[in-house]
């Protein structure tokens, strides 16, 4: 009965309490930046313009989302089999070296052939590194929160040890590889939309962008309309349904963190083929860990996940320009600001949902 | 407080005035009115979902009634939550104890009035206390034992101890004898009847009319959020209770056919299950069962039967016999498991409804082909065809009588008893030749009690073999053509239910064969 008391309308759910949430961490940060002695409302014309006042604001916004969706989707897959991955960073690191690879020693091929292997390298490496902390779970109980964050320190270190002494190029002292043949690298999204007379302005965003969006969709058909994604949605939800059911957990916890490390590795698509063009230390750059962020605030839904990574990608685009048009607005305030809407959003996305839920309630009682 | 002498003697211990309550569009309480007498035992009964266990929430402060008042010994009284309770005497004993198991019986009744933040002070004094109320109200049980080591029912003695020591004055039990053996339920009458001779009050909350008039001075009786009768229990029967209960004539017996027994279709050999800590549970059980019967494990819950249904049903390995079935014989060494044991005709309602036979968040499309989402009949090449299962589902739902007949709805917002026919409906619909039923009736109303039965015993016309596991007597009695009781993982007893009655059953399943 009381789960009965506690029901909202879908749309409540999914679009009033997210926005809700988002309008009090935009309050929050407002309390900050008077603080230091500048306008709010400024500081969030500023943020709201630069992400999305310009070709070029819009093209950086994207291009931060899309390594966002890639994370969230890749803590929302594991999630519905009731695994808490906070590996994507490392995954995505290694899943690099993957890409990388096929980017360096095979460029005397194609680029259509080089851009299915280079999806290939990532998603093999990202996964094979998910296979490590997914085996111990499913075989030996060692909880995956644990074993992934371990593992991404490992993949830290495995990537400098072979960034500073085996990739790195030649004659240099920074540890990053040697830049890719053009043939080797996703085209920019400029030169895309430039090819069917579309005029944008230069900015990273690349061809990733659309096999992150691919992959929402690809998500959202494997977890609510394939056998998988059911049995996948079974043990997370209750391991011992799936044992009744014939469904064997540890295959499941397997095969959800190998999809889980893949689409992590869309990253290594993004920055290393995409932005940068060469492998180079700590890429990744904390993507991994605010997909946990996008993937909460997303209510883990892929559709959700991508218009969390566009809010973020926002942030962060809107913080850049924030931290540059207004000095006193210092770097660390607008992470501490970007932090705030994690909170809100995310650790505390249901604090407003019995007020709302009560609201509703009295709503439907007057009318 | 002012003293008890200037109260009238006559004013009742509970008196709840016009409580209403509604949870969105469901009207739990209609304006229920209900006094209880000082140093009763008064009996409430009613269908699930008749609003008793929301009426007790109220009276316990869980919830707040919408409008109405609480009287406690004539005076009105605000209960906003449980502390308000406990401060007027009021005290629950939950269907589901309250207790922490790795602590021991003392430690679990000081818990949350411990007297002071050092123990050392106040234990000797708490253990004093612990023993006087042990002596005064026959509440055997030993103060440092372990709780999650003791009997279920010693456990619930636990749980009166607690109520008693923190000055309960007025003690309710939720269906206090659903999880207890005969023998049990007979020790906790007697408690409750020393309860009474000392000037406590009892609420009892069941949906078992012999227990009402077995123990209790006054009964009353809701339907469907309305109190449609109050009754002197020595003026009253199990007929007339009934029929106020359910609003029409029970039948008071069920129509079965003489078993037509057909040839073996599940034969156990030898079977030795293990649990996860290593325990072994099941020891050397052998029987078998043929088409066209039921057989009956009757037993205390946690004499094995739960661990010997998951191992036939393929959620638990061996660990040594065999059991074959449809002619595939199943062993330590070639296990089989949940799904390829259907493929070969083998159907489960398992006795944890809600936690294995549906999966709580998930629509009830969704729990309707769990185990057998591979069917290519929910498929649409590599997707699943959900308007296919949603029809199904529907489909389902009129011939079990699911309500409400939604099938996008969440499992865990169905009632017990319509998860378990959606359930059944699931396993039986499949036609299967073995059904293993563990529990299918418990916390089902009398209605659903009912249908479940005739179901099971139409299946078994039909040809089929049925292994049914209950701890609930009647049941066993009712449906069984062969009883099997269980004890300690063995199967202590093989008697045909013409010979047998309960007090023998009791015996055996106690041990004491």
């Amino acid at each position: 009965m009381s789960g009965t008391a506690l029901r909202l309308p879908w749309w409540a759910d999914y679009i009033l309490l997210p926005l809700l949430n988002l309008v009090l961490a935009l309050l929050a940060a407002g309390v900050v930046v008077l603080l230091t002695g500048e306008s709010p409302l400024e500081a969030v014309s500023t943020m709201v313009g630069g992400a999305f006042g310009s070709g070029e604001g819009i093209g950086y916004t994207l291009y931060y989302a899309t390594d966002m969706v890639f994370t969230g989707l890749a803590v929302a897959v594991a999630f519905h089999c009731g695994l808490f991955n906070i590996g994507a960073e490392g995954q995505a690191y290694v899943a690099g070296l993957g890409v990388a690879l096929v980017c360096l020693y095979l460029d005397f091929l194609p680029f259509w052939l080089i851009l299915p292997l280079a999806i290939a390298g990532a998603a093999i490496f990202g996964a094979a590194y998910a296979a490590i902390p997914a085996w111990l779970q499913a075989k030996r109980g060692s909880h995956i929160v644990i074993t992934t964050i371990m593992t991404n320190f490992i993949a830290y270190s495995l990537m400098e040890y072979l960034l500073v002494n085996v990739l790195i190029k030649p004659g240099q002292m920074s540890p990053e590889t040697r830049f890719f043949a053009p043939n080797a690298t996703l085209p920019k999204m400029d030169a895309i939309l430039g090819a069917v007379g579309i005029d944008i302005a230069q900015t990273p965003l690349n061809l990733s962008f659309f096999v992150a969006l691919a992959c929402v969709v690809l998500v959202w058909v494997l977890i609510w309309h394939t056998r998988w994604g059911y049995a996948l949605r079974v043990v997370g939800a209750s391991p011992r349904a799936a044992v009744y059911a014939g469904i064997a957990p540890a295959g499941r916890i397997m095969q959800s963190m190998l999809l889980s490390g893949a689409l992590a590795g869309g990253v290594a698509l993004n920055e290393v083929m995409g932005a940068q063009g060469k492998l180079l230390i700590n890429f990744p750059a904390g993507y991994g860990f605010t997909g946990i962020a996008v993937a909460l605030m997303g209510r883990n839904h892929p559709l959700g996940v991508l218009i969390a990574a566009i809010l973020f990608g926002a942030l962060y685009q809107g913080g850049a320009e924030l931290a540059f048009d207004m000095p006193a607005i210092s770097p660390y305030l607008v992470v501490a600001l970007q932090g705030l809407v994690i909170l809100f959003t995310g650790g505390l996305a249901t604090m407003l949902r019995p007020s709302l839920v009560r609201l509703l309630r009295v709503g439907a009682a007057a009318r | 407080m002012p003293p008890a002498g200037l109260q009238p003697r006559t004013a009742p211990a509970v008196e709840l005035r016009g409580i209403d309550k509604r949870f969105g569009t469901v009207h739990a309480n209609r304006s229920v009115d209900l006094s209880v007498q000082r140093g009763h035992i008064h009996g409430l009964i009613g269908e699930n979902g008749a609003g008793k266990s929301t009426l007790m929430s109220i009276l316990y402060g869980f919830y707040t009634a919408d409008t109405g008042e609480i009287l406690i010994d004539g005076r009105e009284v605000t209960i906003a939550e449980s502390r308000d309770a406990i401060r007027h005497g009021i005290e629950m004993v939950h269907q589901h104890f309250m207790l922490v198991d790795p602590m021991t019986v003392l430690e679990n009744v000081i818990l949350g009035v411990e007297g002071g933040a050092l123990l050392r002070r106040h234990v000797p004094k708490a253990r004093a206390e612990l023993r006087r109320i042990s002596g005064e109200y026959g509440l055997d049980v030993d103060p440092d034992a372990v709780v999650g080591n003791l009997p279920v029912g010693a456990q619930q003695r636990v749980e009166i101890l607690k109520a008693l020591y923190r000055g309960a004055e007025i003690l309710i039990l939720d269906e206090p004898t659903g999880v207890l053996t005969p023998q049990e339920a007979t020790d906790l009458f007697r408690v409750l009847a020393a309860l009474r001779a000392q000037g406590k009050t009892v609420i009892l909350v069941t949906h078992k009319l012999r227990e009402i008039m077995a123990i209790t001075d006054r009964v009353s009786v809701m339907r469907a959020g309305q109190m449609v009768g109050h009754r002197v229990t020595a003026e009253t029967s199990t007929e007339e209770l009934g029929e106020l209960m359910i609003g029409r004539k029970l039948a008071t017996r069920l129509d079965k056919a003489p078993a037509q027994i057909g040839k073996v279709v599940l034969e156990v050999r030898d079977l030795s299950v293990r649990d996860v800590m290593g325990v072994q549970r099941v020891k050397g059980v052998g029987f078998s069962i043929r088409s066209g019967e039921i057989v009956g494990i009757a037993g205390v819950s946690g004499n094995g039967q739960t661990e010997l249904m998951e191992a036939l049903a393929g959620m638990r390995r061996f660990e040594a016999g065999h059991v074959t079935i449809g002619g595939t014989t199943v062993s330590a060494e070639h296990p089989a498991f949940a799904d390829a044991l259907r493929k070969l005709g083998m159907a489960h309602v398992p006795e944890d409804r809600l936690r294995t036979g549906m999966v709580p968040p998930f629509a009830a499309c969704e729990s309707a082909i769990l185990g057998y989402h591979e069917d290519a009949a929910y498929a649409r090449g590599p997707l699943l065809d959900w308007r296919r299962i949603e029809r199904h589902t529907l489909g389902l739902m009129e011939k079990y009588e699911v309500k409400p007949t939604l099938a996008r709805l969440r499992g865990s917002l169905f009632s017990g008893g319509n998860q378990q026919k959606l359930i059944m409906a699931r396993e039986m619909e499949r036609d299967p030749a073995v059904l293993l039923v563990g529990q299918p009736t418990r916390g089902v109303d009398i209605g659903g009690i009912d249908f479940i039965h005739r179901r099971l015993l139409a299946m078994r016309d039909r040809g089929k073999a049925i292994l049914l596991v209950s701890v609930e007597l009647d049941e066993i009695l009712r449906l069984a053509d062969r009883i099997l009781v269980m004890f300690d993982g063995r199967i202590v007893g093989d008697l045909l239910p013409e010979d047998a009655d309960e007090r023998q059953l009791g015996l055996l399943m106690a041990g004491a064969g």
